[in-house]
């Protein structure tokens, strides 16, 4: 019989799928006034008046349901030597040859680096948001700080969306990612694969 | 309002070319300062053409009143006391939009059509559009647009850019009771304002001057200034320009961010059909116990 581990709580999967579906609303929707290409998308909430008032909103609910989220896998995430040697063979990595990696724990340096790249743009977003705020807070603020706050906030959502393709195929690439973070467990030959001291950790073995 | 006598030549938050086929006129409003005595028969002229009540404002002991531009203000007199050349002198400007032939409110505006820069010059905002996002008063060199309480929308001077299209002179210079506002081509005011500048250094102001800053591509808007050199006696920016901040926002990263996500989105394909699916063999652990 094929033996399961749990990967993700219950509550850990709907914290993720919260910050996925908000994020999804926020990239369409800021992508739909980042580029006149795109601005068909801020139909998605009812038009352009509709998006900008919605958009900030969908924003800070993102970055409180991440906060969450960052608290149940913080201590999974801390950087350590292992990763650099991880990344040092990303070759490997992207050509499936996982034989003779480091050892990989709960997340491998990739996700690990997309945790921290995630929690510093939602933080730059979550500040020049604010500034940049209409009505309600971009008037008390100078106006070179808000447009300071405009270029964050284009730059940092840039690299957050970059990252958030790169998550979103990596999970789609390592078969049995999607499994795991909708039905919550994966099997022990999966678990062994891609995260062995982190399958030695919660078997026991 | 969408005006069929005037083509646009250009147009927010779009990519492609505005029609323009028709030749007008570019026509320009000169303000000289050194004839305005403050009257503010303009700011009524405004608020009379233009349908616009402010809420009585407050007595601060000085003239300004309205205080600042504002949704029902379009234009607004400021009274500046200084002593530029070691006696006193009011400097007096109207204020109000300057109408950039290069305007840093429709580079930065995100909804389509919601700035339009008629091929007259005149910069008009189609409120019918206007989202309320205020991306126009970070891109203005001059802090111009105002965001209306009641409906969230940008406002600021037309030029009365529906006066305009049917050959009539904006509102203001209708009731100017001094000549200090005047409307025509731009080469005709630039030509009367040349005039009056020699007039004034004939009468001892060596520094006066027309203020049609080169860094927005000169403006339909321009000042007859009795210290051309120091504009920021009159409130005025010294060099106005788009800030870089704002060029850099609108400019290149638009493009190359887009060109960046689409690519990585078609890497992430081209990855998967090169090198395939990392899957792993559930059956792998029997295997191992076996061996």
């Amino acid at each position: 019989m094929r033996k399961v581990i749990e990967r993700y709580s219950a509550n850990e999967r709907l914290n993720h799928w919260f910050t996925a579906i908000t994020f999804v609303i926020l990239a369409l929707s800021g992508l739909a006034l980042f580029h006149p290409s795109m601005y068909w998308l801020t139909n998605l909430l009812g038009g352009g008046t509709w998006t900008r008032i919605l958009h900030p909103f969908i924003g800070v609910a993102m970055f409180l349901s991440f906060l969450v989220l960052v608290s149940r896998f913080w201590a999974h995430n801390k950087l350590t030597r292992n990763d650099a040697r991880w990344l040092a063979r990303w070759r490997d990595v992207l050509n499936n040859r996982e034989e003779g990696l480091p050892e990989v724990g709960r997340f491998n340096a990739g996700q690990k680096l997309l945790f921290w790249a995630m929690l510093l743009t939602m933080l730059l977003l979550l500040i020049s948001g604010f500034v940049i705020w209409q009505p309600y807070f971009a008037p008390v603020f100078p106006i070179t700080l808000v447009r300071l706050a405009v270029l964050t906030h284009a730059i940092s959502a840039f690299v957050l969306i970059l990252g958030i393709i790169v998550h979103i195929y990596a999970s789609l690439w390592i078969k049995g990612s999607v499994r795991a973070m909708t039905r919550g467990y994966v099997p022990s030959a999966w678990a062994k694969k891609h995260h062995a001291a982190w399958y030695r950790d919660v078997s026991g073995s | 309002m969408a005006l069929q006598s005037l083509d646009i030549k250009a147009r927010s938050a779009t990519t492609t070319e505005s029609p323009s086929v028709r030749k007008t006129t570019r026509v320009a409003k000169l303000i000289d300062i050194s004839k305005c005595i403050g009257c503010k028969a303009c700011e009524a002229a405004c608020m009379e053409w233009n349908d616009l009540r402010d809420v009585v404002g407050v007595n601060k002991g000085e003239f300004d009143s309205p205080r600042d531009l504002s949704d029902q203000s379009w234009t607004v007199m400021r009274f500046y006391e200084e002593e530029p050349n070691g006696q006193f002198e009011w400097l007096i400007r109207k204020d109000g939009c300057l109408h950039c032939e290069d305007p840093g409110c429709l580079a930065a505006c995100p909804a389509p059509g919601a700035i339009v820069q008629y091929a007259n010059g005149l910069v008009d905002f189609h409120e019918e559009h206007c989202i309320g996002c205020g991306y126009c008063i970070t891109g203005c060199p001059f802090d111009i647009p105002r965001i209306s309480k009641k409906d969230s929308k940008a406002y600021k001077c037309t030029l009365c850019s529906d006066r305009v299209a049917v050959g009539l002179e904006p509102a203001c210079i209708k009731a100017c009771p001094t000549g200090a506002l005047v409307f025509g081509s731009k080469e005709d005011m630039i030509d009367h304002a040349d005039e009056r500048v020699a007039d004034l250094k004939g009468r001892g102001f060596e520094n006066a001057g027309l203020y049609d800053p080169a860094g927005v591509g000169g403006t339909h808007v321009m000042y007859v200034l009795q210290h051309a050199d120091r504009p920021q006696l009159y409130g005025l920016p010294i060099d106005p320009i788009i800030s870089p901040l704002v060029s850099l926002w609108k400019g290149v990263t638009k493009p190359i961010a887009m060109l960046l996500l689409g690519l990585t989105v078609l890497g992430s394909f081209f990855h998967y059909i090169h090198v395939g699916p990392n899957e792993t063999d559930e059956d792998e652990e029997e295997n191992e116990a076996a061996s």
